[in-house]
């Protein structure tokens, strides 16, 4: 297909999803995301965020296409601590191990505690939330007290108790991290519910006899998960940090996996002599969180200029 | 067709109490359209949303097509009333698509056929099928109010509840919405009890009218009366007055403005 | 001196550029104010606001506004920027906006509002400006200046609120006044008091005064004349007392499509919109009388 022609087909495309008179439900969809893109394509500190998130998400899928498995275990004890090198682009750890192994398998650890816990938080908060906020009398007051004694554990703390107690592993770490965090997004979800309840479309869904279930799950849903979404997102970061925590105290992840928390633990030791070993998959972490925050950032910029 | 016998909602216990709307009695014959006239604050809309059934804990009777109306509205009685709002903005779900928004009704009651159904409520507002894919956000203030009628219409109701329906739009827009409920109202023999504080929307579309101030009705007086200027209680002629445009001499400057 | 023109607005443009190319909110428009009470009309995306912001330097970016004569009094307001803007904001020309609930801050005391207002335009005293607030508040028609001086915006009704907007408009004396919508989201009865205080002001000030409404019926009652807006261009200028008598088909259309009270139609004729009437009017030259 010739450049002429595979334009004129974007062009096509691009007309059709920004087509003011939309003819199916899939075509108004898609537009309504094409517009949000070309929102968000605006933002260069968003899109730069989103190139970071992408290029983990990659590096996730395609590790053992860009680094070798068993190097990321393989223990050389003959080289022990080596810098830089073209064998091992970021040196060795103190078990000899490849770190440029290490980081890219690490990856997928993280990213699969992210997925995990944003599985866990964003049904919790809203299904905690949502009624509290509709419903509102006594089933806010029982709901959102639950809540209040769960945020009145500081997060860490809180996630080390249960991580001691139900045994170190990325398992427990990933319980332990959702359970300190679903609070906020149980009183996200009240709140923005709150603001929607007594909105007429609301009353317009009650009158044509919805079901409050019905109304919960087309109505307000919708409505609510862009600030969760965008709430979860900034929040990876500290979650992110969370699991490194536990790792670096021995409470996440167990040796031999390569969490970057725990590397940055076995690498303290060493940190003066041979500091790569610790600030390599520190520098992963700041990386990765710094690339939620600023998508985070981001897509409440698209949302905001949405609404205003 | 409507009955509302004694009909008293208030907010609020205690010395804190605020009867917004007291011993309020009228009746609406089938196919009659009849406007609730007021300032704000006049209960009008707490009444409208009595008959709605928007206010569970409304005293007094109201009766419906016959039924008496109790503290919970089965799916079949919703059918039989639906309401139109007055902002065509905020009675929309802004992230829904029209076809989305026509489409609920004909799920919750099951009428199935809901292709058919959303392009016939369509065409009946006259809006076209290149509206019907858009979101609220794609159409303008009298397009909006026109999907807010199908959505009503759509059940089939036998009762047709106005709030303001047109006081958010411009005058040639209300033009043609009023235009189009008279329509409506002829083609399906609609009862309709509609509230505005606009006189001359109220006499063009309704036969009876009640005026109503601080929670109380006050008259009941017809369109007829009100073009004549033959109505009895003070506040209807002060408010028929004021209808008529700015007259300096006429206001009294100092009065309190009521709260 | 009484006989120079208020303002002088000869070809005011607004543009707001977009994606979709430029989007011409206000298309030449011109009109001179003298001490009158000039009413500007026409349905919403008409152009009459951003016509009444234009003037008062209030079109947010990315708007464009240009003109050939744009003067209040001998101060030329193209050349202003912002900060001169400011200063003659208040001072020289005011604004009444729909909502005071907006336009009030909600943390202080609506009486000290005022004061800071005097004291910002004329450097006085804590006291003296306390006592202009008073005054003010009494001019307005409030009963009981002092207790209302302690209220909060929150604490008082909409056609309170709305007095209380034009006594903190009014204090420093400007020489027009710029009403968008006052009265639309309150009840005719208080509708016609503020109207009232409005009139009053402006007649014993000798300011000048445009109101801004889509209000047909409330615009030739209260005003001396009226400008039609459509699409932004004046379609129509005369008389208020006039109005009935309109030429425009916009104009005529329009007040066929109001019900009446004393008319019953069972049908009402609806405004039949001519693409004609979008086609650029001729701008005004120095020919043109």
């Amino acid at each position: 297909m010739s450049d002429v022609t595979l334009r004129a087909d974007l062009g096509h495309w691009r007309g059709w999803l920004l087509d003011q008179a939309p003819g199916s439900r899939w075509q108004a969809r898609l537009g309504r995301w094409y517009r949000a893109w070309l929102g968000f394509r605006r933002n260069g500190l968003a899109m730069t965020g989103f190139g970071v998130v992408l290029l983990l998400v990659g590096i996730a899928i395609f590790a053992p296409l860009i680094a070798d498995r068993e190097a990321a275990t393989l223990q050389v004890l003959t080289q022990r601590l080596e810098p830089a090198s073209w064998q091992h682009w970021f040196g060795t750890d103190e078990l000899g191990r490849d770190i440029y192994a290490r980081v890219v398998f690490g990856s997928r650890i993280t990213l699969t505690i992210v997925a995990l816990v944003s599985a866990i938080v964003v049904p919790v908060g809203l299904g905690i939330g949502l009624p509290a906020g509709y419903f509102g009398g006594m089933v806010d007051a029982v709901l959102m007290r639950i809540t209040d004694i769960f945020l009145a554990f500081p997060r860490l703390v809180l996630a080390l108790a249960f991580a001691a107690a139900l045994g170190p592993g990325i398992e427990n770490a990933v319980i332990a991290i959702a359970l300190t965090t679903w609070p906020p997004y149980a009183r996200l979800a009240r709140a923005e519910t709150l603001t929607r309840r007594r909105a007429e479309f609301i009353e317009a869904a009650e009158l044509q006899g919805a079901s409050h279930l019905r109304i919960l799950l087309t109505q307000i849903v919708p409505l609510c998960l862009p600030s969760v979404i965008i709430r979860l997102t900034l929040d990876m970061a500290g979650i992110i940090l969370t699991a490194a925590g536990l790792g670096f105290l021995g409470l996440g992840a167990q040796p031999p996996a390569p969490e970057w928390g725990a590397m940055v633990s076995s690498g303290r030791q060493v940190l003066l002599d041979q500091w790569w070993v610790a600030t390599i998959p520190g520098m992963a972490i700041f990386i990765t969180s710094v690339g939620f925050n600023l998508l985070g950032d981001g897509l409440r910029d698209v949302s905001d200029s949405r609404a205003g | 067709m409507i009955t509302l016998e004694n009909v008293s909602v208030a907010y609020g216990t205690g010395a804190r109490r605020v009867l917004a709307a007291s011993d309020v009695s009228l009746h609406v014959t089938p196919g009659e359209a009849f406007g609730l006239v007021g300032e704000s604050g006049s209960g009008k809309s707490t009444v409208l949303r009595a008959v709605a059934g928007l206010i569970a804990h409304a005293e007094g009777r109201i009766v419906l097509a016959g039924q008496e109306m109790g503290r919970r509205r089965s799916t079949a009685t919703r059918k039989m009333v639906q309401m139109v709002f007055q902002d065509p903005y905020g009675s929309l779900h802004p992230n829904q698509t029209v076809d989305q928004i026509l489409s609920m009704p004909v799920a919750i009651h099951r009428l199935g056929d809901a292709d058919r159904r959303v392009a016939t409520a369509l065409r009946e507002v006259g809006l076209g099928r290149e509206h019907r894919f858009r979101y609220p956000h794609q159409l303008s203030g009298g397009q909006r109010q026109r999907v807010a009628i199908a959505r009503a219409l759509i059940l089939q109701p036998r009762i047709l509840l106005l709030d303001e329906p047109t006081s958010a739009l411009d005058v040639s827009v209300q033009a043609e919405i009023l235009n189009l409920l008279t329509r409506l109202r002829r083609d399906h023999g609609l009862t309709m009890l509609m509230v505005s504080h606009d006189l001359a929307v109220i006499a063009h579309l309704c036969e009876r009218i009640g005026v109503m101030s601080r929670g109380e009705l006050l008259e009941l007086t017809t369109a007829d009366a009100l073009a004549s200027g033959t109505v009895t209680h003070p506040y209807t002629k002060q408010l028929l007055r004021s209808n008529q445009g700015f007259d300096p001499s006429s206001v009294d400057i100092d009065a309190t403005p009521a709260a | 001196m009484s006989d120079a023109p208020l303002l002088t607005v000869r070809n005011l443009r607004v543009v707001y550029p977009s994606d979709e190319g430029d989007f011409r909110a206000v298309r030449n428009v011109s009109f001179t104010l003298g001490r009158e009470r000039l009413g500007i009309v026409g349905e919403s995306g008409s152009g009459k606001s951003t016509t009444g912001r234009a003037i008062m330097g209030l079109v947010p970016e990315p708007g464009r506004v240009e003109a050939d004569l744009l003067r209040l009094g001998d101060t030329d307001l193209r050349t202003l920027n912002e900060r001169g803007f400011r200063k003659l904001r208040g001072k020289r020309i005011a604004m009444v906006l729909q909502d005071p609930k907006y336009s009030l801050d909600p943390v202080m005391t609506v009486g000290r509002q005022i004061a800071e207002t005097h004291r910002h335009h004329f450097r006085s005293s804590a006291k003296q400006a306390r006592a202009a607030a008073l005054e003010m508040l009494e001019a307005v028609h409030i009963r009981d200046p002092e207790r209302v001086y302690t209220q909060y915006p929150h604490q008082v009704s909409g056609g309170m609120g709305q007095r209380i907007m034009i006594a903190m408009m009014l204090i420093a004396g400007p020489d027009l006044l710029i009403a968008d919508e006052p009265t639309s989201a309150l009840d005719v009865t208080v509708q016609h008091q503020v109207l009232a205080i409005m009139d009053e002001q402006v007649r014993k000030r000798g300011m000048g005064l445009i109101l801004i409404s889509h209000n047909l019926h409330l615009v030739s009652s209260f005003c001396d004349r009226v400008l039609v807006m459509y699409a932004g261009q004046i379609v129509e200028s005369c008389k208020a007392a006039h109005l009935s008598e309109a030429q425009h088909p916009y104009t005529r259309g329009l007040l066929a499509a109001l019900p009446e009270l004393g008319h019953r139609r069972l049908v009402l004729p609806q405004l039949q919109r001519d693409p004609a009437w979008l086609e650029d009017v001729a701008p005004l030259t120095d020919a043109t009388p």
